[in-house]
């Protein structure tokens, strides 16, 4: 789907001046560690430039209005939801996306902890489970199975691989603590 | 989505001017409500204020008198303030019982406060009749599905609910919401701050569309340091209220209420405060369950409940006692 699409086709009649020219604007994005400027609708979703304009395409995109997490990825260290996030206005945040994560070819551990789990199945919510993942180990929301769940909450896997999940977090923790 | 500027404002007068010479312009926080206006349709501005740069509005400051929140002030934050968590347990509690974690990093606290309804007739892609959403279209749950509605204080004209939870804590513990408006500041009780639907539903507070919300305030207490939420859903995470308690209790020596305070989330327009719950109360023993019951039997007489929701008057009462005496330490959370 096009950036141009994901606008939708909202035409509720309310009193709204109309004849607003569309014009982009000029914005300046930090992606994993990279400065990237372009123009920008000012209606463009981050998950869309991401994808569409920057060919970052790890960053899934499903729901569309906040609900199912694929879309998570790091603003300023915090996970957020880069559907629900207006690209102009996270110019100047660091975002990382899953694609940011492994350094040098080497897998971020929550990365590797999650193939050795066999965390997913489809994939398809795995990276936005990862971004969660990583926040919910870095923040240390790893004190209990509870605990994590409660942190995973806004990420859903159609394929239930929730155990999985909770169990590759687990073990990133404990290695983390025994190191 | 219509075509709509993006500006970034530099101060909270800035703001207030804005909104006073343009109708048409609506201010950006966390996002999380008002993108999900803009994709509805719900809501068509033809600018975007973005005030997350607004300087002094994202402090958390915790004084002997009380509490103050910036607007600003994220959801996930506030969850996770040492002394907020110590002294007004209620919040974190009902902050960490809402949305997702990445809802809670990006929601601000003004925000959350000016939430609309999750009704599903309101949120529907495709419109359908909703007061709310284009007035005297008539309210479709009034025939319609009715579980998740109102049972007090609705209006022929509107029955939904309001889904914030930190909201119905701030009620309780009389929180009070400081705007700024053309004019200056004024303060406005929590317990207020949310209107009656009447014939007006789709005015959800008493906030004037010139006015910014600049921070919140809670007083210190005994009962606010003894204070719990409890929120009843049907999943355990990521879902909101079908019925929800904020409750707090000052108790004697021998576990007897001295003082107590009692909103209801999940059934009304906004917080629902029981004031007679919370004045017979007093003088019950914390541990004496069907006394807490029976006293609070009398504060439902005015509840009207629907077809489908009757289950919310039962549901709250058990809710309410089971509140208090978590927050007085004799029941499991």
């Amino acid at each position: 789907m096009s950036a141009t699409e994901s606008f939708g086709t909202g035409t509720k009649a309310s009193a709204r001046p109309v004849g607003a020219a569309v014009s982009c604007v000029q914005v300046t994005l930090v992606v994993n560690g990279a400065e990237r400027r372009l123009d920008v609708d000012p209606r463009s979703m981050l998950v869309d430039v991401l994808r569409d304009r920057l060919g970052l395409t790890g960053t899934k995109k499903c729901c569309e209005r906040g609900e199912c997490g694929v879309c998570t990825v790091h603003v300023d260290g915090r996970a957020a939801l880069s559907c629900m996030t207006l690209a102009v206005a996270a110019e100047d945040r660091e975002i990382t996306t899953i694609e940011g994560l492994a350094t040098d070819g080497d897998l971020h551990p929550v990365q590797r902890a999650f193939v050795e789990e066999d965390s997913f199945q489809c994939g398809y919510c795995t990276p936005g489970q990862v971004m969660s993942a990583v926040a919910c180990v870095d923040g240390g929301h790893t004190g209990s199975k509870e605990e994590i769940k409660e942190f995973m909450s806004g990420n859903i896997c159609r394929c239930s691989a929730y155990p999985q999940i909770v169990a590759a977090i687990q073990a990133v923790a404990v290695s983390a603590r025994d190191r | 989505m219509d075509f709509f500027a993006y500006e970034r404002l530099s101060a909270p007068a800035v703001a207030v001017s804005a909104l006073r010479d343009d109708p048409h312009a609506v201010l950006l926080a966390g996002g999380t409500e008002l993108v999900n206006w803009l994709k509805d349709g719900i809501m068509r501005p033809a600018r975007v204020l973005d005030i997350n740069g607004l300087p002094g509005l994202d402090a958390i400051e915790v004084e002997a008198s009380g509490l103050r929140i910036g607007a600003l002030v994220r959801m996930s934050d506030l969850a996770a303030h040492p002394e907020v968590r110590r002294d007004y347990p209620a919040i974190p509690e009902a902050l960490l019982r809402s949305a997702s974690q990445q809802l809670r990093n990006m929601a601000s606290m003004g925000g959350n406060l000016l939430q609309r309804t999750r009704c599903p007739y309101f949120r529907a892609e495709i419109e359908l009749p909703c007061n709310k959403r284009a007035p005297g279209s008539g309210c479709s749950a009034l025939g319609g599905e009715d579980r998740s509605m109102a049972i007090f204080g609705w209006s022929e004209h509107c029955i939904a609910t309001h889904p914030s939870d930190v909201a119905v804590v701030l009620a309780a513990l009389d929180a009070e919401v400081t705007l700024q408006g053309p004019d200056g500041f004024r303060s406005v009780p929590v317990t207020s701050f949310y209107r009656l639907p009447g014939a007006e539903p789709q005015r959800d507070t008493v906030k004037e569309p010139t006015e910014l919300i600049t921070g919140i305030t809670v007083p210190a207490s005994a009962v606010a340091q003894r204070s719990w939420y409890l929120k009843v859903r049907e999943r355990t995470s990521y879902e909101f209220a079908l019925v929800s308690v904020a409750a707090g209790a000052e108790l004697d020596g021998s576990g007897t209420i001295r003082e107590a305070r009692i909103a209801l989330g999940g059934v009304a327009h906004g917080p629902w405060r029981l004031p007679a719950a919370e004045r017979s109360v007093i003088d019950v023993r914390v541990d004496d369950r069907d006394g807490l019951r029976a006293a609070i039997e009398d504060a439902f007489s005015d509840a009207r409940p629907r077809r489908d929701n009757g289950f919310k008057v039962e549901l709250a009462k058990r809710a309410i006692v089971r509140t208090l005496q978590t927050a007085a330490g004799v029941a499991a959370e």
